[in-house]
């Protein structure tokens, strides 16, 4: 007994520092645990951000076209995956973060030069850049996948992409650096005239793709057979896809804290809670309308849900975070349900209907419950500032309805503009014997589903 | 020779099948087909949107039998294929000119 404790007090000795630890020492041991945390995190948002686009929109939207179609619509997400992603790395990265204006970023880190493992201490302090990078490309990516719904079944494989890539120049990247790009003319933490809350990208994102997505649908027209002969062809995908969102983003949304902090908690909440609260909110609508809650209803209502919590999911109370679910869930089914029919516009797979629309709520219930007791990142003398309308800052509905209608005008213009280009420069819809017979076998010579083989 | 054709409901395939073993009768053709009678379809709602869908699922079963054992057989379809409710479908029987059997040439009642 006596020698097995010797040893025990040997082998102490030996493994531990003789002299009481540095104190310097211990805080950059403790700040690069940190740091590996963070990173860690944030890698897994950023991959968790890429499975909402590759198979959960791709699915999601898969199921809601025709099964003709259904190769088309999924691999114009997937196209968005290696298209943006070198787009982004080349230019996007460095015209979005980078400095130069208020409404455009420089070219200091074109094809990601300067990017690199050390951190920039503006955005992410404890993160590499090249995490930062990454992560926000996926939103890059994501964003105009959302608008392929509201093209479905009817646009040019070629015009998707010439469209894609012009609006992610002239409109996603100009959004993306004045909301949060260093000295953005909206960016309310880097030197912003108007302090605009975007917490995970409602604006940048939901308002800006759902705009351009009505956008799109008003100038193509309806698709050959809309609406009688335009029903969905398995809400199995549509349902796995919703699935898949529903996890995604909660990278999407806690990952926008850029770190593995009380923040993303707080985020990570109020997202499970809006989506919960969605899919009651629009199954509840629906069964009072129609007598009987739809599967469709009650995923789109989740969908809706986590679109709307986006902007405000690191800045409000989880209280807020279900009223604000339960109030998209309902507002969406009406948009999608009632006021499309009213209008007519073929807004093929509801891209407007539930980002445009849920964006745009969302954008405007940051500026009513963003509190400083969820988010006290902004100070003002050292003290954090009253965010929203509950810290008794009414005047930060205006700043969000600022923010919104930029977002808006941005998108109606550029949307437009670039249509009118593609369309001139390649044509935007396939001829109608190509419609009819299906992109698929029209424009990939394949087919989805070859039931026989 | 006589073919019967029935366009049953296709949740009353099975039992058909059974029925038909019971009495004998060896061979049968089915298909999966949609069509509609006075059943007209039914109302689908996605998002909010209604879609008619007028032809539904059914299941053509088809057998040639012979011209004596007609009637025991539409008596043992119909008996299985019965729900008493609209949509259980319909046969019909034709006239049958000559059934030859592939394999060995043989003709008449005893290819069937």
């Amino acid at each position: 007994m006596k020698l097995r404790q010797f040893f025990l007090a040997a082998l102490c000795c030996a493994l531990l520092p003789a002299q009481t630890p540095d104190p310097d020492a211990m805080k950059a041991a403790i700040q690069a645990a940190q740091s590996a945390g963070d990173n860690a995190w944030m890698l897994v948002s950023a991959a968790l951000v890429l499975m909402m686009t590759g198979p959960g929109l791709a699915l999601f939207y898969g199921g809601l076209v025709r099964r003709k179609n259904v190769l088309n619509i999924m691999v114009q997400s997937f196209a968005m995956q290696a298209v943006i992603t070198v787009l982004w790395a080349v230019i996007g990265y460095s015209l979005a973060f980078g400095e130069a204006c208020p409404y455009m970023g420089g070219f200091q880190y074109i094809f990601l030069n300067g990017v690199g493992t050390a951190p920039n201490g503006d955005y992410a302090a404890t993160i590499p850049q090249l995490t930062f990078m990454v992560y926000q490309m996926m939103f890059a990516i994501i964003t105009p996948a959302l608008i392929t719904g509201a093209y479905a079944e009817r646009v040019k494989f070629t015009a998707m992409l010439l469209f894609s890539v012009l609006w992610t120049l002239i409109v996603y990247i100009p959004l993306a650096h004045m909301i949060w790009g260093k000295g953005g003319l909206l960016n309310a933490y880097l030197g912003g005239k108007i302090p605009v809350f975007d917490f995970a990208g409602g604006t940048v994102v939901h308002i800006s793709s759902g705009v351009s997505a009505l956008v799109c649908a008003l100038y193509l027209g309806k698709r050959v057979g809309y609406p009688d002969q335009t029903r969905p062809h398995s809400l199995v995908l549509c349902f796995i896809g919703a699935c898949m969102l529903w996890v995604g983003w909660f990278g999407f949304n806690a990952g926008s804290a850029l770190a593995a902090s009380g923040l993303a908690s707080s985020a990570f909440v109020n997202t499970h809670l809006a989506s919960a609260t969605g899919a009651i909110g629009w199954a509840v609508a629906e069964w009072y309308r129609n007598g009987r809650p739809s599967v469709l209803g009650i995923v789109s209502g989740s969908v809706a849900g986590l679109a709307t919590i986006t902007q405000s999911s690191g800045f409000v109370q989880p209280q807020a975070a279900m009223l604000i679910g339960l109030t998209a869930g309902i507002v969406c089914y009406y948009m999608v349900a009632k006021v499309k029919d009213k209008f007519g516009y073929d807004d093929s797979l509801d891209a407007f209907g539930v980002h445009g629309v849920g964006g745009t709520m969302g954008c405007l219930f940051t500026g009513v419950f963003a509190t400083n007791k969820i988010n006290d990142a902004l100070k003002v003398n050292g003290v954090p500032a009253p965010l929203g309308w509950v810290d008794g800052n009414s005047g930060q509905i205006f700043n969000q309805a600022i923010g919104a209608a930029i977002g808006i005008g941005l998108a109606i213009v550029g949307t437009y503009l670039i249509l009118k280009l593609c369309d001139i420069l390649v044509g935007l819809r396939v001829e109608q014997h190509q419609e009819i017979s299906g992109l698929d076998v029209s424009l990939h010579g394949e087919e989805g589903y070859n039931l026989e083989s | 020779m006589k073919k019967i054709e029935a366009i049953i409901q296709p949740f009353k395939l099975e039992e058909v099948k059974e029925a038909l073993k019971a009495i004998g009768v060896d061979g049968m053709t089915v298909t999966e087909v949609r069509g509609h009678g006075r059943q007209k379809g039914h109302k689908e709602v996605y998002r909010g949107r209604e879609y008619q869908v007028d032809l539904l699922p059914k299941v053509k079963l088809e057998l040639v039998v012979s011209d004596g054992r007609k009637d025991e057989v539409v008596k043992a379809v119909v008996q299985s294929a019965r729900t008493g409710k609209i949509g259980d479908g319909k046969i019909f029987i034709y006239n049958v000119e000559e059934s030859i059997r592939i394999r060995n040439d043989e003709r008449g009642d005893s290819a069937l």
